[in-house]
């Protein structure tokens, strides 16, 4: 995973709340079976069929930090949504809520979610439409987003910070723990099914 | 200290636990199926790592399974390669797989409490949201993504936090034609699409447990439209009826020492909840949704809403989005909304159960002229249920069309999708923009709505059959 330190970009203004995974990335391009190339699906309805959509906007075409309505990422589980993102060039999305699955999928994949209070969200959508370029600096090593005159804290559990500082693969992290698994499969009920055999 | 089931499910089952840590989850059984894992497995091949329990993951394949000549090579390039993809890896990786053609494929969680590979207090997961279907059981299963399905793959566990705590309380008595779809809609039009955030739901009341295993686990299928991790209900006498017998069921003496732990999976009396919901079973009446997110929903006596008396400004922007794209004028009777297709299945409504309710309605009529019905079973051990019930005659002596098992017309994922501007009356679980093809409509609703919907063209409720020239 790529590690994040700090990042600074401009913002799209996404407002829309309760944008599902099917609108980042629809199940058709679920179909592929790499983990990169999916920017051509991201919002593609939205893309297509919206002319006015955020992102048709040549202004906010190279910007990287998405700034959504509440209850970003509700739905389907794809960890494609991150990948997309990603792939379209956004390094961090800011809302005020996240559903769960997708945040926990940003946090495995290196794309930063950063929640704040919705004052905070209309905010940076009011100062990214009254200044396309404006600058968006997100330190997760000061737990930070600033631009212009404007700084505001974030909060972000101490355990995915140093993940996402260093880059570090889950995996890699559980198998020190390989004596504690075994100790527990050891104690497991002798009931509990299995898939193979087939029965 | 008392625990509630959730917590007495996730407490079994941690590995670890260290102070600024996420604790480690052992997982009991992991599904899987073509979407989400060939990156999983390609990770594994590029650390060279295999898979630590292939005894405790099954796949299977449903998501771009055509439901018509099934036995054929998938016609589309990319999903037979996807599906080919799944097939490789499964005999590489030593996981059993039920193909399409065999008899215990169908739709990951239809297959799971089929096959009786999911039990009470056990922890599931598998790469797809709806994993909450098999809390039906008092099971604690969740919804991952592709990275967390490797991880399950190598090392059988997964870093949690620990989840915050809802009931949700249902009591009383179901009116009739009113079933568990129509509760879990009400439930989530309560408290949003992602109102249940950080939570495991419990569903619990008199009128849960009345509720059968087909019931229950349509309610929790749908707790993440909720925006639920999980949901779940306690393990009771139907659930051990509905599980003996089944192939992966305990036997024997294991039997008799199973069904005694699974009576210890209840919530505590004085267990403390974070959240509740409460909701009277007598005052509910079938639902439907008129907007582009589960919580977009009213009583089918309703009419479709005027945003402009929302006061919540992104509500109100959302309903504006929504009932442009759906085509919606505010004020219309939602029973006056005219459907193109019928879609009856997914792993919210494709049982047994729901194709019984759906064939009561329909015996002997037949469907409106303009309107065509898929119906799907979930499974082809449903369909062949079905067929020796002698559903599927009187599903096509109705009109409508008897398809193959998959997720079908769920997502736009394999051949059956809407076309666009297309409106369907869909028994699945998301009324997301595109969600079934590209600018289709989608209403959800339950088996009997959709039956009774097919049969005079228009969102319709069993109850109002009775005022309809036969």
């Amino acid at each position: 995973m790529q590690p994040f330190t700090t990042h600074t970009g401009t913002a799209a203004p996404l407002r829309r709340s309760a944008v599902d995974t099917d609108q980042i990335i629809p199940a058709e391009y679920l179909k592929r079976i790499t983990r990169t190339g999916f920017e051509d699906g991201l919002f593609v309805a939205w893309r297509r069929n919206e002319p006015d959509f955020v992102l048709n906007q040549p202004q906010y075409a190279d910007a990287t930090v998405l700034v959504a309505g509440p209850d970003f990422g509700t739905g389907s589980s794809r960890e494609h949504a991150c990948w997309a993102l990603l792939d379209g060039g956004f390094r961090v999305v800011i809302s005020s809520r996240f559903a769960d699955i997708f945040k926990n999928n940003s946090t495995k994949s290196g794309l930063l979610t950063v929640v704040l209070p919705q004052a905070d969200v209309d905010a940076l959508w009011a100062a990214a439409e009254a200044d396309p370029t404006t600058q968006v600096t997100v330190d997760l090593q000061a737990r930070t987003v600033s631009y212009g005159a404007t700084t505001v804290p974030f909060e972000v559990d101490e355990y995915t910070r140093w993940r996402l500082l260093e880059g570090l693969d889950d995996v890699g992290l559980t198998e020190r723990h390989l004596a504690d698994v075994e100790a527990y499969e050891a104690g497991r009920h002798p009931w509990l099914p299995k898939a193979l055999p087939a029965r | 200290m008392p625990k509630t089931l959730a917590e007495k499910v996730y407490d079994a089952h941690v590995v670890r636990s260290a102070e600024g840590e996420p604790d480690l989850l052992y997982i009991d059984l992991h599904l899987v199926h073509e979407v989400t894992s060939p990156q999983a497995f390609d990770g594994l091949r590029a650390a060279g790592r295999t898979v630590r329990r292939p005894d405790l993951t099954m796949a299977t394949e449903d998501h771009n399974v055509p439901t018509l000549d099934i036995l054929s090579p998938i016609a589309d390039p990319v999903s037979r390669a996807q599906v080919e993809a799944l097939r490789t890896n499964a005999a590489e990786f030593g996981i059993r797989l039920a193909p399409m053609g065999d008899r215990d494929q169908g739709i990951v969680h239809v297959i799971g409490p089929q096959l009786g590979l999911t039990q009470p207090g056990m922890t599931i997961v598998c790469g797809d949201s709806h994993t909450s279907t098999h809390g039906a059981f008092g099971a604690l299963a969740f919804g991952i993504g592709t990275s967390e399905v490797e991880h399950v793959l190598a090392t059988q566990t997964l870093p949690q936090y620990r989840p915050k705590q809802m009931a949700v309380t249902v009591e009383g008595r179901l009116p009739e034609g009113v079933s568990a779809k129509d509760v879990i809609l009400a439930v989530i039009a309560r408290i949003g699409t992602n109102g249940a955030a950080g939570h495991v739901i419990e569903y619990r009341g008199s009128a849960i447990e009345a509720l059968s295993m087909e019931a229950r686990m349509t309610i929790c299928n749908m707790s993440i439209e909720a925006g639920a991790r999980a949901g779940l209900i306690a393990p009771d006498q139907t659930t051990s009826d509905f599980l003996q017998g089944r192939p992966h069921a305990p036997q024997g003496a294991d039997w008799d020492a199973a069904v005694a732990h699974w009576r210890t999976l209840r919530t505590d009396e004085d267990a403390v909840f974070d959240a509740e919901v409460v909701l009277d079973a007598a005052e509910l009446t079938p639902f439907v949704t008129w907007g582009t997110n589960p919580g977009q929903g009213l009583p089918i006596g309703e009419s479709v809403p005027d945003p402009a008396a929302m006061t919540d400004e992104n509500e109100r922007r959302a309903a504006e989005q929504a009932l442009a794209y759906m085509g919606l004028t505010p004020g219309t009777p939602l029973r006056e909304i005219g459907v193109d297709t019928v879609f009856l299945g997914s792993c919210t409504n494709g049982r047994i159960e729901d194709l019984r309710t759906a064939a009561e309605l329909l015996r002997g009529k037949r469907i409106d002229g303009n309107t065509r019905m898929l119906v799907v079973p979930g499974s082809v051990g449903v369909k062949l249920q079905a067929e020796a019930e002698g559903l599927d005659r009187v599903f096509t002596e109705a009109g409508a069309e008897w398809r193959g098992a998959g997720c079908s017309m769920c997502l736009g994922m394999n051949p059956d999708q809407l076309q666009p501007g297309e409106r369907s009356a869909s028994t699945s679980n998301r009324n997301f923009q595109g969600r079934q093809g590209k600018g289709g409509r989608t209403h959800l609703v339950s088996p009997s709505v959709a039956a009774a919907t097919a049969l005079t063209g228009k969102l319709t409720a069993p109850a109002d059959l009775a005022d309809v020239a036969p």
